[in-house]
């Protein structure tokens, strides 16, 4: 799993800017340091409108951008982590959990919800990077496992939003069986002829990256997202040299073939609503599937 | 022969028992009963010190320098006919996994697992058993070769993990593992996993999603090493004692957890005291294991499979 620090995550900023100007009210873009009335920020989609940066956002907030109306249905939302190997470092795993529901008011490094995207059904599973890294514990996997079942008897199309650092360390060979349990359910979706869309955000690593996230019929991003296998931390001590200006941000992906496009923010809902148009929901009005 | 540090008082015996020998030749005394005692002493401490091991113990065992790799299973288990395959037919062949055709006991099969070298420069050359994408997709060419003529599969799993490079990531290392993953799943013929060595994360299941998965005794399966387990965690090296145990990574601990399906017995200090008997127990578990998965029919073989990895996993509803 690929920890990344606080100050990366956009939306937090460093003490020491808070000092220039009220706490909470102002977002300060990462990117290039505009300064914009948080309000506003939030209202553009958490995008600068200065220079297109994606701020990392919520899950709440993909739901309300992609479902009409901003209705949707959250399924297996108490669906939560244990401590199945009494992991303990620092902490106990037991307690990082705790704080995580307490800090972020969620159950789980991932949401899982239905509803219709310009008026065609679709199921969403986005995850929570500020849930634990947003890595992969068993009751992320049994959450896409059971999103994926729902794709498959309600014969809806699936759409990952991806925000890991990949596996959860503190529940080790768990965790990494999570791979093969939703790759594994993926390839049953695909049997039934059912899109599945994989976007991947800021950022998609490790066990994302080398399961469920790069197995979609497409695989989209968000601009600028850092995606990859081994975190870039881990590749500059292993090879002991800097890394090339870009590497792992989506626009290299796209351009190693990894990728088939780069998508903004405000043109996301648009993209796949045409997408599952044309590939799926076309075919009902003439003669049905299969 | 090398030893590890915890290995250490057994050195010092056998040193002694080594000097006694030699003494005893030189100066034409009879040291039967001195060297007798010290052989017992040995056999003692040996037995106290291997089933007693650590799970950071363990971790080091199976990276002894000595320990059999996937190429002398390949050769001490084929009827003397492997056919190396190379190349993933896109962009090279990568060494650090390697895999052909061969028949064990009349049976064909695929065989395919990660390399390790044997010194520094065989190391290099085998990347120390870290694949590149290549490696991945490699592997997954032999798989669907052995698919289309109907043979059966076995990988040896022995990997520090997948290799981090620039080159690595440009090449996509997390599709290739995926892709692995998600088309083992669906293989139609049996799959067969040993993890001989090291089973460090997505780079050992890129090739680990099988029927059957079975652990040597002195390995470990994790997701990630105890090392940056330990500098992840705690910031430092120091705690990677610490890490393997938190990790439960050994045999014992994945078996209890329902993510394996068997343990290998390794004669005492570990396979490469006597590579013969690991390589007969491998064959013995293999011959029994592909038989039970030939009498099923592959739709049944990959529903059980998919069924056996679903119910992985802890959590609360
Ligand atoms: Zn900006």
């Amino acid at each position: 799993m690929v920890w990344f620090k606080r100050k990366n995550q956009g939306i937090f900023t460093d003490s020491k800017d808070k000092k220039d100007f009220p706490k909470g009210l102002w977002f300060k873009c990462p990117k290039c340091k505009t300064l914009i009335p948080k309000e506003e920020h939030n209202a553009n989609l958490g995008v600068c409108r200065n220079c297109d940066y994606h701020s990392r956002i919520s899950s709440k907030k993909y739901f309300s951008l992609l479902f009409d109306n901003g209705e949707y249905i959250v399924i297996n939302e108490k669906l939560t982590s244990k401590d199945p190997l009494k992991f303990s470092d620092t902490k106990s795993y037991t307690e990082r959990i705790k704080m995580a529901k307490g800090e972020t008011k969620l159950n789980e490094a991932i949401c899982t919800a239905h509803g219709k995207i310009n008026n065609m059904k679709i199921a969403i599973a986005s995850m929570n990077f500020e849930f634990i890294g947003g890595s992969i514990s068993s009751a992320v996997g049994e959450k896409i496992y059971r999103i994926i079942q729902f794709c498959i008897r309600k014969k809806i199309p699936l759409m990952i939003i991806s925000k890991s650092g990949g596996a959860r360390m503190m529940e080790s060979a768990f965790s990494l069986m999570q791979l093969a349990k939703t790759s594994a359910q993926l390839s049953l979706l695909s049997e039934q002829k059912i899109p599945y869309i994989s976007l991947l955000t800021d950022p998609t690593f490790g066990g994302a990256t080398a399961s469920f996230s790069m197995l979609g019929d497409i695989n989209i991003a968000e601009p600028d997202a850092l995606i990859g296998f081994a975190g870039p931390r881990v590749i500059k001590e292993t090879i002991g040299k800097d890394l090339p200006e870009g590497f792992q941000k989506s626009e290299f992906l796209l351009e190693k073939g990894f990728l088939d496009f780069v998508v903004h923010r405000k043109n996301l809902k648009n993209k796949i609503s045409n997408f599952i148009k044309l590939v799926y929901y076309s075919k009902k009005e003439f003669k049905g599937r299969k | 022969m090398e030893y590890l540090d915890f290995e250490h008082p057994i050195k010092e015996l056998k040193e002694q028992l080594d000097k006694t020998v030699s003494i005893g030749k030189e100066t034409n005394t009879d040291v039967s009963e001195l060297t007798k005692e010290l052989n017992s002493k040995i056999h003692s401490l040996k037995k106290k010190l291997y089933s007693n091991l650590t799970p950071w113990q363990i971790v080091q065992l199976s990276r002894h320098p000595e320990r059999p790799y996937t190429l002398d299973y390949i050769n001490a288990l084929c009827d003397d006919n492997f056919i190396e395959i190379h190349g993933d037919r896109n962009f090279k062949d990568d060494k650090a996994m390697v895999g052909g055709w061969c028949s064990i006991d009349n049976q064909t099969y695929m065989i395919i697992g990660q390399q390790k070298g044997k010194n520094t420069k065989t190391r290099k050359y085998r990347n120390f058993g870290m694949a590149n994408p290549e490696g991945y997709r490699k592997a997954l060419r032999l798989m669907k070769m052995a698919e289309k003529f109907n043979h059966p599969i076995i990988t040896l799993i022995d990997t520090p993990g997948a290799y981090p490079g620039i080159e690595a990531e440009s090449r996509g290392q997390g599709e290739a593992i995926a892709r692995n993953i998600y088309e083992m799943i669906n293989l139609s013929v049996p799959v067969i996993s040993f993890i001989i060595g090291e089973g460090a994360s997505g780079g050992a299941l890129g090739i680990g999603v099988a029927d059957k998965v079975f652990m040597l005794e002195n390995t470990w399966y994790s997701v990630i090493s105890p090392e940056s387990c330990s500098s992840i965690l705690w910031r430092n090296w120091d705690n990677k004692e610490k890490a393997a145990e938190s990790l439960k990574l050994t045999p014992k601990n994945m078996l209890k957890n329902k993510l394996i399906d068997g343990i290998i017995k390794e004669p005492l200090g570990g396979a490469h005291q006597k590579p013969e008997v690991v390589f007969k127990n491998v064959k013995d578990c293999l011959n029994i294991n592909v038989k039970k998965l030939h009498s099923l029919s592959s739709k049944k073989r990959i529903m059980e499979r998919i069924e056996k990895f679903s119910k992985m996993g802890v959590f609360q509803d």
